[in-house]
């Protein structure tokens, strides 16, 4: 007998199970979407990110995102590959780096960004949370390298929280490798509970809401 | 006594440590208050529900744990990962090792896993001269110190920040720096180099679930964002109880283990990983790994009456309620997990034998059961432990004097005129000065203030009242 069949077999009989045996049913699971309309949920999720030292702008327009990020950066910046992103025009903007495709040449220009430049598959509005997922479009250092990451999200992305996320996406590994959340700058309270950011991620989320889809 | 002189010796320099007992105090009073506001009725109404539903969930993966381990790694399989079960500590150690010399990997990057602090997976992968960096502010400056944490989500509690700024200036050879700012940005420059230059990125798993293939991690400093995305091979280190059945279990979860452990809605990072990075994507790890371990947890998973030991998330919410860690510090438990979840897995785990008096560091308030998260009846099973202390004393023949004064007090308890006569001797007996340095009560009255006896008791007030004379 293997490691692995060994180990199972140990379980069975700590269980007092049979090979094959169907468990039976889980509980249901516990999904509970508030009903909250779109300003609440702006005002929430903004609420939520500035408690925690993020910052947020509203938008009209994708030009107006354009504007708004060229006026944000001041050092070099790496931009996913997002079609939001295309589609504002901000990979043309002075200093951008973007559509590398190649993983060396991303980090390498992750690690010189002062900005890294995403946009996002969704937002929670309950606890002010960015939900990257890995793809084409984006990659995973760009929002973690660089110390200033800067998303610009449709508003119509904009969830109530974590329970509509899950509802939407049952399987996320049916899509994607890596479903990450990001809520608010990195942060750690190691050193005497005293609040530091920016240990390994980024030290400020700046997130900007666009009302403009792309699709 | 079943506590050994070394460890009792421990105990007391804790406890007269006036620095140590400051910062255990300060912190573990600050993440209580915050947990208190995170779960408040105000904050999240259904608290309640949501603790009953993370129980139930627990318990019937648990219960049907062979199941959801093979739907996991089915799902593992079908994302292009690979899982390995290892029944000991020791084969997961020689796993990586392994794996690290095939890929002619030196380097390692770690991110915070009390699985891995569990089997000294560091010290191992340091004996086949590999590189083991922990990445976690906390684990880094620990690492530097040679020191174990000292508590589950806060493991540098102990530590003042100029404690850090002797480890560091010590160790790394740079410039002592006193504000913990300036301390954390010279661990992120030191440890981005690592990142950027490691072969394998080892993680934990807050939770394995079954029907992705996915392990799930959350934390605060991106570190282990880092461990999984920058090195070409990502390792996840989990005992098996971390599965949970369904990727729509985790809003139950996540919305409870961050506010039971640091009072945040939300840890800043929850990454939901399933297997290596896929075709289209542009980066992540090309190798992905789950090694499910054994160690010890079948042998918990057969006692049903003890089973819910299992259900442990992590969260640290016991540690910081608990009067008797706050006192004796995390590095008094014998094993990586401190305080009242350690008390009651570690003897599991390794025999009572070893340390027979943790089930006994418990003034059973029940202040731990009250805040666990999925609701580990930590008091009921210290008293199971302590059923099993007292029977193997009891077959050994020791404690004979104990048994002796219990068999005594119970008969008295039987006969109300004996009782009564027993309280007024006793009563006075505790009147007289000096009466608490004799034999076992002075052992008792080192620690605590003698409680004087009432003018009265209760049976003369009762008595009184009845004839008219109280209100």
């Amino acid at each position: 007998m293997n490691g692995r069949d060994a180990l199972l077999a140990e379980v069975r009989q700590a269980l007092g199970r049979q090979k094959g045996q169907a468990p039976p049913p889980p509980p249901p699971p516990r999904i509970v979407i508030p009903e909250l309309s779109l300003p609440q949920r702006l005002a929430l999720f903004r609420s939520r990110l500035e408690e925690l030292g993020g910052k947020v702008l509203e938008v009209p327009t994708l030009a107006a995102a354009r504007q708004a990020v060229a006026e944000l950066l001041d050092g070099p910046a790496v931009a996913s590959n997002s079609l939001v992103l295309a589609k504002a025009g901000i990979p043309s903007l002075p200093r951008v780096v973007s559509g590398l495709r190649d993983a060396a040449a991303l980090r390498e220009a992750c690690r010189n960004a002062a900005y890294g430049i995403t946009s996002a598959d969704f937002a929670l509005a309950e606890t002010g949370t960015l939900v990257l997922m890995a793809s084409a479009q984006e990659d995973r250092l760009v929002s973690l390298l660089p110390p200033v990451h800067i998303a610009v999200v449709p508003v119509s992305r904009l969830l109530s929280g974590l329970d509509e996320l899950y509802n939407r996406k049952a399987k996320p590994a049916e899509e994607t490798s890596a479903m990450i959340l990001i809520t608010g700058p990195s942060r750690s309270a190691d050193i005497e509970m005293i609040l530091v950011r920016g240990v390994h991620g980024p030290r400020l989320v700046q997130v900007i809401f666009v009302d403009e889809d792309v699709e | 006594m079943i506590i050994s002189a070394e460890r009792k010796q421990s105990i007391e320099r804790a406890v007269a440590d006036p620095k140590l007992q400051l910062a255990v105090y300060s912190a573990t009073a600050r993440l209580k208050q915050k947990r208190v506001e995170a779960v408040s009725p105000a904050e999240l109404p259904d608290y309640q529900q949501l603790r009953e539903c993370a129980h139930q969930l627990k318990k019937h993966a648990l219960e049907n744990l062979d199941y959801y381990l093979e739907q996991f790694e089915a799902n593992v399989l079908a994302h292009g990962g690979k899982v390995i079960f290892a029944q000991t500590g020791k084969q997961v150690g020689e796993f990586i090792a392994t794996l690290a010399k095939q890929r002619g990997v030196s380097l390692l990057v770690k991110s915070k896993s009390m699985t891995t602090e569990e089997i000294h997976l560091n010290e191992a992968l340091e004996r086949e001269k590999l590189e083991a960096v922990e990445t976690d502010l906390g684990e880094y400056i620990l690492q530097l110190a040679h020191e174990r944490p000292f508590h589950i989500v806060a493991p540098a509690v102990h530590k003042t920040r100029h404690d850090v700024a002797d480890i560091l200036s010590q160790k790394l050879g740079v410039q002592r720096e006193e504000v913990p700012e300036h301390q954390a940005m010279i661990a992120r420059r030191t440890l981005r180099e690592k990142f950027l230059a490691a072969g394998i990125g080892i993680s934990g798993a807050n939770f394995l679930v079954a029907d992705s293939g996915a392990v799930v991690l959350v934390e605060n400093e991106g570190n282990a964002r880092l461990c999984v995305s920058a090195p070409p091979i990502h390792v996840a280190v989990a005992g098996i109880e971390k599965i949970i059945p369904r990727a729509q279990d985790l809003p139950v979860f996540l919305k409870l283990l961050a506010r039971s452990g640091t009072g945040q809605r939300l840890t800043v990072y929850t990454s939901f990983l399933s297997g290596p990075r896929r075709a289209a994507e542009v980066d992540g790890p090309s190798e992905f790994y789950v090694v499910l371990m054994n160690n010890g947890r079948t042998k918990l998973l057969a006692d049903s009456s003890k089973r819910e030991s299992l259900f442990c998330i992590r969260c640290g919410a016991c540690l910081n309620a608990c009067p008797v860690y706050r006192k004796i510090g995390g590095h008094n438990y014998p094993w990586a997990y401190s305080g009242p979840i350690g008390a009651i897995i570690t003897p599991q785990y390794q025999g009572l034998s070893q340390d027979p008096w943790l089930p006994y560091a418990s003034s059973l308030c029940g202040a731990c059961a009250e805040v666990c998260p999925v609701k580990i009846d930590i008091p009921r099973i210290l008293l199971e432990l302590r059923h099993e202390v007292t029977r193997e004393e009891r077959r050994q023949g020791k404690n004979g004097l104990e048994r002796f004064a219990f068999r005594a007090y119970s008969w008295v308890m039987r006969k109300p005129k004996l009782y009564a006569a027993a309280g007024r001797a006793a009563a006075l007996g505790a009147r007289l000065p000096g009466m608490l340095s004799l034999g076992p009560a002075r052992l008792w009255a080192s620690q605590r203030e003698t409680p004087k006896p009432a003018a009265a008791s209760f049976r003369q007030l009762w008595r009184q009242r009845q004839a008219g004379r109280l209100p």
